[in-house]
């Protein structure tokens, strides 16, 4: 079944805050396998000129996860079966890293539902900003394997 | 971190290799949050059609990135990046998991001592499990 294109241009703001602790810095670092001090250790992220540790580029992906439940993927108007999709694409714009301590507010936009042969492709694009600055933009384009409408 | 004026289009990072083992998979569920059950049960995978449990895909893609942040040395330095997902990669239940070589070069340089460094991700030598990889960083 396709995708409801009438999703197109909806904002969905993030539940609640999410605040960054050093802690799950280093878990994420150590997740991947990163032992950068700049992760890790608040001396060697101050020496670099960082407020304190600061986090990989991908850490932001766990916005998504924390408040997966409040996204349009899981609204049954959409009419996504997670089973058929796949991640296509992913994009992060770092207007500054994102570090310990952060309060970070995020609001996400369905930017675009449209055919790719078969497959959909639905962008969503998140804006991540604490007490107002921006710190990031994240795009990602979901694949949804088989439901595009075949013109007869 | 590497001195902009010493950086030509053409120069090559330090390529790496990750190994990717079903460890690094459930430790990357419990500190992403994502735990699909495809990336850590072997028979609900093979149920959907896949050979096998396969690595998340911002896992894969957090690997190659440390090819650009070693190099840079400070990851603040990385202004952009992106990637498209073009294979899974799959994770057999061994020790040794599948291998991701990952390696980097300079296609551009940009105002404001900034580069575009393009990556590419193979596994086990051969299949590209990323294309239109790139990274822009700001360098001294």
């Amino acid at each position: 079944m396709p995708l409801n294109r009438a999703f197109v241009g909806r904002e969905y703001p993030a539940p609640d805050t999410y605040e960054v602790g050093r802690e799950h810095l280093r878990q994420f670092a150590d997740a991947i396998g990163d032992q950068n001090p700049l992760y890790h250790d608040p001396a060697a992220a101050r020496a670099a000129g960082h407020p304190d540790v600061i986090a990989p580029p991908t850490f932001l992906t766990v916005l998504g996860f924390r408040f997966g439940m409040s996204s349009p993927i899981v609204d049954p108007d959409l009419g996504l079966n997670y089973a058929l999709v796949v991640h296509g694409e992913q994009r992060f714009e770092h207007h500054r890293p994102v570090r310990a301590g952060d309060v970070l507010t995020s609001v996400s936009r369905v930017a675009d539902i449209r055919n790719a042969g078969r497959n959909e492709l639905m962008t969503m694009v998140t804006e991540v900003t604490a007490d107002d600055e921006r710190v990031a933009t994240l795009t990602s384009t979901l694949v949804s394997r088989g439901t595009a409408q075949q013109e007869a | 971190m590497p001195s902009y004026a010493d950086v030509e289009v053409g120069t090559e990072l330090p390529a790496q290799t990750f190994p990717v083992q079903r460890q690094h998979l459930v430790m990357y569920c419990g500190a992403s949050g994502d735990f699909n059950i495809i990336h850590w049960n072997e028979r609900v995978a093979k149920a959907v059609g896949l050979p096998d449990v396969i690595a998340h895909g911002m896992f894969t893609m957090a690997e190659a990135g440390r090819v650009v942040t070693d190099w840079v040395g400070d990851p603040g330095a990385l202004l952009e990046y992106g990637v498209r997902f073009s294979k899974p990669v799959p994770v057999p239940d061994d020790d040794r998991g599948a291998q991701l070589t990952v390696r980097g070069t300079v296609e551009e340089k940009l105002d404001g001592n900034r580069v575009v460094v393009g990556l590419t991700a193979t596994i086990d030598g051969d299949a590209a499990v990323l294309s239109g990889a790139r990274a822009v960083v700001r360098l001294s």
